[in-house]
């Protein structure tokens, strides 16, 4: 794993893990519903993943919610950071072929980011976060799935809206691959 | 605004003068002691170390007590969320039912649901003071040596010790860029709607992400100049050397592990069952 762990993405990951931690502590809606908020960090983790990769989605999930918990709230909620874990790398591992820098982001590959990160976060928050609270807490089941329902929903639909706008924002800075024509 | 946010607070204590390695390792068999055990006797002992253990560090209440407000308030919701869903868990844990009172329906009031629920709390509170004393005792440069001694890889630990350096400069961007956009009438009060608070949260976080991107740029060419990673592995100037007190330290805290086990798992179950 090392081998393929470049200077750049491991930048990445040390420098998106501090910007996660920030975003999670002044930058969260609240939905209305008490205590559950739209954590725009979520957003910004499924951006770095989709820009550099698995093994930094996951790291900088993994770091960033880790040291955010543990700066904010003196003690780390395990289960969750876990799972913060998976939804990074997965979706750097399904959405990887989405060339950003290639200036595509365009109705196809919005839907394609959009399939993934549903579907990755659904089995994260739906499945995994609760399944995790109840072996390491011990917690009530129908309290942990309804929590994981909630703000799995909350998640999708942060990046759903403000990941998606993030994505579209960076690829517009990269010159299409294709922009170049020949003239007669 | 102000910097609510736990770090290093300099002291000179037995906590602070041990090595980053022994209070990493501790804080890690720490949690995982409050993690896997759910025996009242045990949780109640290591929550009045911990507190023992937090008066020698010299550290004041009053340095950590924003955090210690938030927790509680954390602890009462996630009590009532519990009740709320499940008020006969206890009951279906320890397999008895002494009933006190009823409220009303299905919301009864048992002794099993208080003892069941008073260790979910105590199974949180207990972590916390280690926690808190790990970040606030441990200078982060030296948090890094620690963690690649204890078989992180250096290159994911120097990425964690980057994470620490930048939190501060991040969080100064994401002020100003917080005021700039205010000034240009983006309103990011929650007196707006759902949908426009989302669209103002992206005006803020697409131009601190390119500020990051280009940071990103920076380090890394810097980094690749030193030959970052030409080696298979590298010291820290940090580091600290493990002294006398840090091995008795590191020794008693692995026997405490081993005994906590013993007694959590000794009749078979990770629950202390008084009933």
């Amino acid at each position: 794993m090392n081998k393929h762990l470049s200077i750049k993405t491991i930048v990445a990951i040390g420098i998106g893990s501090a910007v996660y931690v920030i975003l999670g502590r002044f930058l969260t809606i609240p939905t209305g519903i008490p205590n559950t908020n739209i954590e725009t960090a979520t957003a910004f983790l499924t951006f770095i993943a989709v820009l550099f990769g698995p093994i930094a989605g996951g790291l900088v999930g993994l770091i960033g919610h880790a040291l955010k918990d543990s700066l904010l709230w003196g003690s780390i909620w395990w289960s969750w950071v876990l799972v913060s874990l998976f939804v990074g790398f997965f979706i750097g591992l399904f959405s990887h072929r989405i060339k950003l820098e290639e200036g595509a982001f365009g109705k196809k590959q919005i839907i394609q980011f959009n399939a993934v990160q549903l579907l990755v976060q659904a089995i994260g928050w739906f499945l995994l976060a609760p399944v995790l609270d109840i072996v390491i807490y011990a917690e009530p089941v129908n309290k942990v799935f309804t929590q994981g329902l909630v703000a799995g929903l909350a998640n999708i639909v942060s990046a759903g809206v403000i990941g998606t706008l993030l994505l579209a924002a960076y690829a517009k800075t990269q010159s299409r691959s294709s922009s170049l024509t020949k003239e007669g | 605004m102000a910097v609510t946010m736990l770090g290093y607070i300099e002291q000179n204590s037995v906590i602070h003068r041990l090595s980053g390695f022994t209070k990493l390792v501790v804080f890690l068999i720490w949690s995982s002691i409050a993690m896997l055990s759910y025996d009242t006797r045990i949780l109640i002992a290591l929550f009045v170390v911990s507190i023992f253990i937090f008066k020698l560090s010299k550290i004041r209440f009053a340095e950590i007590k924003f955090v210690v407000l938030f927790i509680m308030g954390f602890l009462a919701l996630n009590t009532l969320a519990i009740y709320l869903f499940a008020p006969e868990e206890g009951v279906r844990i320890y397999g008895t039912r002494h009933l006190l009172f009823e409220l009303n329906g299905r919301y009864t009031v048992t002794l099993e649901q208080l003892f069941y629920q008073l260790n979910i709390i105590l199974k949180y509170i207990v972590v916390t003071p280690a926690a808190l004393l790990f970040i606030v005792t441990t200078h982060p440069s030296e948090f890094a040596a620690s963690l690649n001694r204890v078989g992180v890889h250096y290159k994911i630990a120097f990425a964690v010790s980057l994470a620490l350096r930048y939190i501060p400069d991040i969080q100064r961007d994401f002020h100003m860029i917080s005021k700039v956009q205010q000034a240009r009438g983006v309103n990011i009060s929650p007196a707006e709607k759902l949908g426009k608070r989302l669209k103002h949260a992206s005006s803020i976080i697409i131009p601190l992400i390119f500020s990051s991107l280009e940071r990103i740029d920076v380090v890394s060419n810097a980094m690749e100049l030193r030959s970052f990673g030409k080696h298979k592995s590298r010291t820290w100037y940090s580091a600290k050397p493990l002294m006398q007190l840090d091995w008795t330290v590191l020794i008693v805290s692995l026997l405490l592990f081993a005994l906590a086990m013993i007694i959590t798992f000794y009749d078979g179950s990770r629950f202390y069952n008084p009933f």
